[in-house]
This record gives C-alpha cells, structure tokens and sequence, in this order.
C-alpha cells in the first residue's frame, strides 16, 4: 500500500518543495481557493468522515461548523504538542512531510475563513520549528502563502509558535493560554474555542495527522477516504508501536486494523520466550488492557477504531500502542504512569492536582513493598474520586492505568503488599 | 547588556510577530536563555517591563514550563527520557549506568561544570529508546538508539570542543 500520510515512505525526499509540487503538491489548496466555497470544503470534510487524530476522535468537518460567522476574524491553530507518553507520529510527518501538513493547514483556514493559522510545537521539537518556519518561507516565496493566493482576494499567513516543556499544554485551552503568553492552564468551558478561542475569536484547533489529511480528501474526494477504515472511523491512522516489541515504529494502516497485524505483523512480535501481558492503546492515558491465554485471540482480532477499542474496556485514543511483557509487573507501570501524570498536572483544579499527590505516595509505597492491603483500597478510591471531577480530561487520564491495573491484574498487587 | 541591546533585530521582530504584545513573552524568554542557559531576574524584570506585565507573571512562566530555568546548571543539559515506553525498552538501566560512568546522581553537574544529567518525560523518540535530548540555551538536539559507550564520547566530545574553543 502507498501511504497517504507519511509519503516520504514511498518518495524519500518529498520533504523538498520542487519535488512536493512534482508529486501533486498544493493543487488541493490551489483547487479549494480558485473554484470552492468555503462550505463546499466544511461539507466534503464532513462527508470524508475524518475525525480528530488528537485522541477524542470528533469530526472534524463537524468542528469546523460551529465558528459563528457574526464574529471576526477566525483562527486555525495546529497542535504539534506531541507530548503523550507513546506517541511520536506528529514529529515524523512534520520531519518529513511537512508541505503536506502545511497544505493541510491552509485548507483548513481557507475553510473557515481564517487569515491566520498558528502551529504549536512542544518546545523540545525547536529544530523542527526551525524546519517548519524555513518551509513557510519557501510556500509564501512560491505563492502558495501571503496575499492574494493564486490570483485571488485571499491572503494567509502561518506561524508558529513554540512550547517550552509540558504535557498540558496538548490540551486545547491550555495551548491557547501558552500561545497568548501565559501558564499552560486550561480554560474553564464553555466558552468553547470555536466561540472564544485564541485572542478571544473564534478558534478551530486540529491535530497535526488530522490536518495532514487533508490535501489527499480534496484531490480523491470524500468517498475515496470513506472506502479506506470502517464505517464509523474511516481513513487510514498512524499507529505509534513501542515497548516490548521488535519492531517499534509509526506504521500508517487502515482504522480497523487488528491488534494482531500491528504488534505481530508490522511489530514483528515480543521477544523470544516473552509472552504479551498487556496493552496500553492510548499512551500513559489509557486503560490497561490485560492479555492472557484465556482472552489472547479475542483481543488480538479486535479492530483499532474509535469504537471497537471500547469492547476490551479500553480507547484508541492517540493510538499510541504500548506493548507490555511478562517480565513487568502493574505496580511498576503505574508507578511510572502515576509519576508523569502528578509531574504534568498543572495544579489548577483541586481533585487532579491533590488526588495525583495522594496516587503518587501510595503507588511508591506499594512498589516499594511498603503498603498494606488498605492501601490498594485506598488507592482505588482515590482514583475514583479524581475520575470526572476535573476541569479537564488529564485529571481522567490518570486514573485510567491506576485503575484498570488494580481491577485486571489483581495478583500483581497482591504480592507486594502486606494484610 | 539588556536583551534590546544584544539582539536588537530579533526582539523586534518577536514583538511584531503577535496581534497582542504578551504573546511575546514565551520567544523572548527563550532569547534571554540563549547565551548562559538560564534567565536571571534582571532578564525577567526587562522582559516584563517591555511587555507590560508584572515580574512575577514572567517568574510564574518560567516557573511552570520545564525548559525554563532560573539557575545556572552545566552548559549542557542531557536530558534522559526515563518515561514508560522507554523504561520498558531498558532507560532507568541506561541513565544509572551513566550516572556511574560519571560519578554523579541525576540532578548532578560533571566536575568540569559542562553536563547536568536529568531525568525527563516523554520526548516522542520512544520508538528509539534509550534516548535523550541536550539542551543547550535555546537549542536542543535529540540523540536516539543510544547505548552508555557512545553516550560516554558524545560528552568526551563535548568536552575536548570547550578546550579547543577555550585555545
Ligand atoms: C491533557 C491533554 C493532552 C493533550 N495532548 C494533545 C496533543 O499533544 N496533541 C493533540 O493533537 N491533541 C492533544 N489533546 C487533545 C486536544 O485537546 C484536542 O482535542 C485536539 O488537539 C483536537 O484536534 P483533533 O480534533 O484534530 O483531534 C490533549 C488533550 C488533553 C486533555
Ligand atoms: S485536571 Fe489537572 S491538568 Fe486539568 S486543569 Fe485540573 S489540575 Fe490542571
Ligand atoms: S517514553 Fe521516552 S521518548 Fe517517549
């Protein structure tokens, strides 16, 4: 299969500009200012199916409906935040495929009518900033950026603008507040951003996969995308496969694909005399998966999508698989899982920042052999005290692991602990 | 000498980038810790008075972002990402065995003053565990598939290009 999102795979050095625009580049952004209404687009998009590659997994032709048209002017802005523990799929369209992301981003204002679009990278991914900053260059001298595009009365500028270090600031408020010069807090909703986004104006914010695909639904059409993936999550994905496995990597399949053909096929299997323990399909956020000889097949044949995932009590989330062994046991993972998440909290809201503290000492103590078996009890309840009570979802995504390791691999805690 | 004095055309250009002026704080913060890798108070009191803004707003921004800093540390920063997907593939193994090859703990500078080792969530190279980034001022580089031996001449390297400059 060729692949539609990270195409430097089949054309090594698409990442140059000449060779972007031999291979069909900015014709869909050319297509799309020259000869369609920007609600032709919204309505393609809708009908592609394409939902939100960030985690939540909205629609995004959808998103884009929702921005008033009684108030000016209009934001897109582009998460490059890339910080969930597991997902490194951004990082490698941006490295390589930029102008696809680029086009794709340009799209997506000439849709909802903005002047401006930002892109937000975690700050770690400066060279990338750079690199990104030097493709825009390269766009608005080629006039596929700046004023009056192709002959026409619409101008656009992109920016980015660069993090400086932490997790919350993926979620789409927090980005906001960072990009207006502020502390990563999330905003309290509603408001929503398609309302009161950035500077206050109404703000579509999509995911850098999200964004990327669209040049190919504007050349192929909606009804191209909508054969690939199934029918309720249509399209291809980008998996990001890491842990225990030979063969981690992003590997860019249809939404649908099963377990077994990512981990054993693309992933190349566990190691030798290693068997599969769990699975964590949406990062340090997820719920944990337990594998065992009793469900093995069950969950190797579930196919990744937004729905499917939930049969096994899980997410796809941001598909970031992570692949866990038997020679791991739960208690260190969600010591890991609990330290990320009490370091990323941003402290705003009381449950999140308190009940992570609380998490953080009771999983160290029962690692460390310490705690009782009222400590797993009160560890279960404190997570379930943290759970839907945030101002947003980071403070859910920590209970996720905690919880489910505690339900699904009970054996694992009861050894450590005393009566 | 104030940033206004050192970078002149970059810190305009920083202040004409946003539709409002504190946009600009996060860029110039960056500038400040381009040369010593850290961003004194007198850079803060000078970033706050151009943007308007109280010096303890800026302080609470380089407080909450981890790639800030108020304290000198080495001039480089090797930043281990010891995170879940890493540690499975061996990372708390490989940052100990660096921590002693070098004789320090994590948080700790060489004798020399050159590298801080820290310890650090995911930087999305999980794929290419053990791996880690230097920080130096405002530049990063990420190192990826790395093992403790070629960790150890990364830092001889860096080591023998501070005696040449310092020549
Ligand atoms: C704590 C937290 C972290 C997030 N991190 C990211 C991220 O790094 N990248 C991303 O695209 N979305 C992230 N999201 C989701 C965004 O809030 C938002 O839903 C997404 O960018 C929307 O784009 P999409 O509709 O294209 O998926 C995060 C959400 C939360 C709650
Ligand atoms: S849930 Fe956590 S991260 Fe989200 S706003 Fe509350 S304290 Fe901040
Ligand atoms: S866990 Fe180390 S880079 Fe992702």
């Amino acid at each position: 299969m060729t692949h539609i999102l990270l195409r430097h795979r089949d054309i090594p050095t698409i990442k140059n500009i000449e060779v972007y625009k031999q291979n069909g580049g900015f014709e869909s952004l050319k297509k799309v200012v020259t000869s369609l209404q920007p609600q032709q687009i919204i309505d393609e998009v809708k009908a592609s199916g394409l939902r939100g590659r960030g985690g939540a997994g909205f629609p995004t032709g959808v998103k884009w409906s929702f921005l008033p048209t009684n108030i000016w002017p209009h934001y897109v802005v582009c998460n490059a935040d890339e910080s969930e523990p597991g997902t490194f799929k951004d990082r490698e369209i941006m490295e390589n495929n930029p102008f696809q992301l680029l086009e794709g981003v340009a799209i997506s204002c000439y849709a909802v009518g903005a002047a401006e679009g930002y892109i937000y990278l975690r700050g770690e991914f400066q060279p990338i900033r750079d690199f990104l900053d030097e493709c825009i260059l390269q766009m608005e001298k080629a006039g596929f950026l700046g004023d009056n595009l192709f002959g026409t009365g619409y101008s656009l500028r992109l920016k980015t603008h660069l993090g400086a270090g932490a997790y919350i600031c993926g979620e789409e408020t927090a980005l906001l507040e960072s990009i207006e010069g502020k502390r990563g807090q999330p905003r309290v909703r509603p408001p929503f951003p398609a309302v009161v986004g950035l500077f206050d104006k109404p703000t579509v914010i999509n995911n850098v996969e999200t964004l990327t695909n669209l040049p190919a639904i504007i050349e192929k059409g909606a009804a191209w995308y909508k054969s690939l993936g199934t029918e309720k999550s249509p399209g291809v994905k980008i998996f990001s496969l890491s842990g225990n496995v030979n063969r981690p990597g992003n590997y860019e399949l249809p939404l649908g694909t099963t377990f077994r053909e990512l981990i054993y096929t693309c992933g190349a299997g566990l190691s030798e005399g290693r068997e599969l323990k769990a699975i964590m399909p949406a990062g340090a956020s997820s719920s944990i998966i337990r594998v065992d000889e009793t469900n093995f097949d069950k969950v190797m044949d579930i196919a990744m999508d937004y729905e499917n995932v939930q049969s096994v009590g899980s997410l796809l989330g941001s598909a970031s698989v992570i692949v866990i062994d038997d020679s791991h046991d739960m208690d260190w993972v969600i010591n890991k899982t609990v330290h990320f998440f009490k370091h990323e909290s941003c402290g705003k809201c009381t449950p999140c920042r308190d009940g992570n503290y609380w998490m953080l000492h009771l999983v160290e103590r029962i690692h460390h052999g310490e705690g009782t078996k009222a400590d797993l009890e009160l560890l279960h309840s404190v997570a379930a005290q943290v759970n839907g009570k945030c101002l947003c979802a980071l403070g859910d995504f920590s209970t996720m692991a905690v919880t489910s390791a505690l339900e699904r691999f009970p054996e694992d805690f009861a050894t450590k602990v005393k009566a | 000498m104030s940033l206004a004095e050192k970078y002149p055309d970059e810190v305009k250009a920083i202040l004409a980038k946003y539709p409002i002026q504190r946009s600009a704080v996060m860029p110039l913060l960056y500038l400040s810790q381009r040369e010593t890798g850290y961003i004194s108070k007198e850079s803060m009191s000078e970033i706050a008075a151009m943007l308007d803004l109280d010096i303890t707003e800026v302080a609470s921004i380089v407080g909450f972002y981890t790639l800030y800093h108020d304290e000198k540390a080495g001039k480089y920063r090797m930043q281990v990402c010891t995170d879940l997907p890493c540690a499975l593939r061996g990372a708390d193994q490989f940052l100990d065995a660096l921590c002693q090859n070098l004789g320090i703990k994590v948080g700790e500078t060489t004798p020399d003053g050159l590298v801080t080792l820290e310890s650090v969530m995911c930087l999305a190279g999980c794929d290419k565990a053990p791996m880690f980034q230097v920080q130096e001022g405002d530049k990063i580089t990420y190192h990826e598939n790395m093992t403790v031996d070629k960790t150890l001449e990364l830092i001889q390297a860096l080591q023998a290009g501070e005696k040449d400059a310092a020549q």
